[in-house]
């Protein structure tokens, strides 16, 4: 016997939402933490340290989010030698993949700004750290708020892949209320709207904030 | 004394010799037009001066003391050399106040009062002072570059270098920018300007520089250079560029 699909299943999906943007926030602020260092030391002199970076990303970006996944989650079991938590996997290995795509679209911002800026800046007696924060980080911000949020989105809907290893969050919420209502059509179309409903207003959000800077530089685009 | 000595310098990028054994002093107060074809060195020159190149030999001496390339030494010389581009290069998140007063509060550590009054004073210099809030971008480039000088000027430099900065302007533009620069030359500041403006530079200078090849190919006042030139090359460049700009006659022609 499956039960029909009513408000407490209705009520069970939605409720999910707060572990898909739980995920997501951790996600997006520890990987913002280690992309905004790897952007850093990605423009610096040191080889080593751009060695380094470039390994790292180098092999998140190529690699899908949900071997990473599997790796850490089967990783953290081995190594603790028991069933885990889900959590402290998953949000590890989402950290570690949003730190390597923000770092990535960080570096291509800062390095979008012109060498001149940063030569006008330095013949102002400014050191390399006030060259950054004062000239070059608040231009970079500029460009890189819609690839930022673009990425956001993508982070958002990809935290679904965590249903795989049964952490349960909307996807997996959606999945479980299929197998006791039989009812996907119902349930599949649900979840998708319920993802749009909190991706679209951060698109919506990320042409605001680009108009407001737009307006403050006193340009209409292009920069 | 002379202010800056430069002994020897050379440059290479590749296999192209940018400078080659350049050595030339100036005076406090003197007043250097640097001329010469594209590709003659005269940039390269300029940038080695505040550091933005580093030689490959050579030394530059600036007010006695020799000039290392540490990042110490280095901003050490910024606060007393004073630079604008060809290229127009405010920094256009911020306003024009904010442009000024950013390098006297955190390349020199002066409060932020003192600085807007700062800025105040450079502006009222460059004839700009009711664009104070203006953001760059609103500005024609003629104002922006005005704006860089007054930029410059806020730290307050002995030193004042010019790279070519009527080269990207419109036309019509040019003349607000020689004539912030003619005041600055008639007020004492000793500048060393790369320019292609031959009335300019015969006007104010008080020595031509003539580059050739990465070397100085001839010196000396601009009566003497304009007229009277030695060398052949510095001949022809003058004959080349001699009909477009009026204001200068050619004795020999």
């Amino acid at each position: 016997m499956s039960r029909s699909f009513g408000l407490p299943e209705f009520v069970y999906i939605v409720a999910a939402i707060r572990w898909t943007l739980l995920l997501s926030l951790v996600a997006f602020v520890g990987g913002g933490l280690v992309g905004f260092a790897v952007a850093i030391l990605r423009t610096t002199q040191s080889r080593i340290l751009r060695l380094l970076t470039t390994g790292y990303i180098q092999l998140f970006q190529g690699t899908p989010v949900l071997m990473q996944l599997f790796v850490f989650y089967y990783g953290f079991a081995v190594l603790f030698d028991m069933q885990v938590d889900a959590w402290p996997a998953v949000a590890l290995a989402f950290t570690l993949y949003a730190g390597a795509f923000l770092g990535e679209i960080w570096r291509g911002s800062i390095q979008a700004i012109p060498r001149t800026q940063w030569e006008a800046s330095a013949c102002l007696s400014l050191d390399y750290l006030q060259q950054l924060r004062f000239v070059i980080l608040p231009q970079a911000m500029r460009i890189s708020i819609p690839p930022t949020v673009g990425f956001l989105v993508q982070l958002i809907k990809n935290t679904s892949i965590a249903a795989i290893i049964g952490f349960v969050e909307l996807t997996r919420a959606g999945q479980l209320m299929v197998n006791v209502t039989f009812q996907p059509m119902v349930v599949y179309p649900l979840v998708a709207a319920l993802y749009f409903a909190l991706c679209w207003p951060l698109s919506l959000l990320s042409r605001f904030l680009e108009k407001g800077i737009d307006a403050n530089l006193g340009v209409k685009r292009p920069l | 004394m002379p202010i800056l000595a430069l002994n020897g310098l050379s440059k290479r990028f590749g296999s192209h010799v940018a400078l080659d054994d350049v050595s030339l002093t100036v005076e406090p107060g003197e007043v250097v037009a640097i001329i010469g074809r594209s590709g003659s060195g005269k940039t390269t020159l300029l940038r080695c001066i505040n550091g933005l190149e580093a030689p490959d030999g050579g030394e530059i001496v600036f007010d006695g003391r020799r000039v290392e390339r540490s990042r110490a030494d280095l901003r050490a010389l910024r606060r007393e050399i004073g630079i604008v581009f060809q290229s127009l290069n405010l920094f256009p998140h911020l306003t024009v106040e904010r442009n000024i007063t950013l390098g006297p509060t955190i390349g020199l550590g002066l409060s932020l009062a003192e600085a807007k009054r700062r800025a105040r004073d450079v502006l009222r210099q460059v004839d700009l002072e009711d664009k104070l809030a203006a953001a760059p971008l609103q500005l024609s480039g003629g104002q922006q570059q005005r704006v860089a000088i007054a930029r410059s000027l806020a730290m307050r430099p002995r030193l004042m270098l010019f790279d070519e900065i009527t080269s990207a302007l419109d036309p019509e533009l040019v003349g607000e920018v020689i004539g912030v620069l003619e005041k600055l030359a008639a007020e004492g500041m000793t500048m060393i300007l790369v320019t292609h403006e031959m009335g300019f530079a015969r006007a104010a200078a008080d020595t031509i520089v003539f580059m050739h090849q990465g070397r100085i190919w001839e010196k000396g006042p601009p009566a003497r250079l304009f007229t009277a030139p030695v060398t052949g090359e510095l001949r022809s460049f003058i004959d080349a560029i001699l009909p477009v700009t009026p204001g200068i006659t050619h004795a020999a022609s």
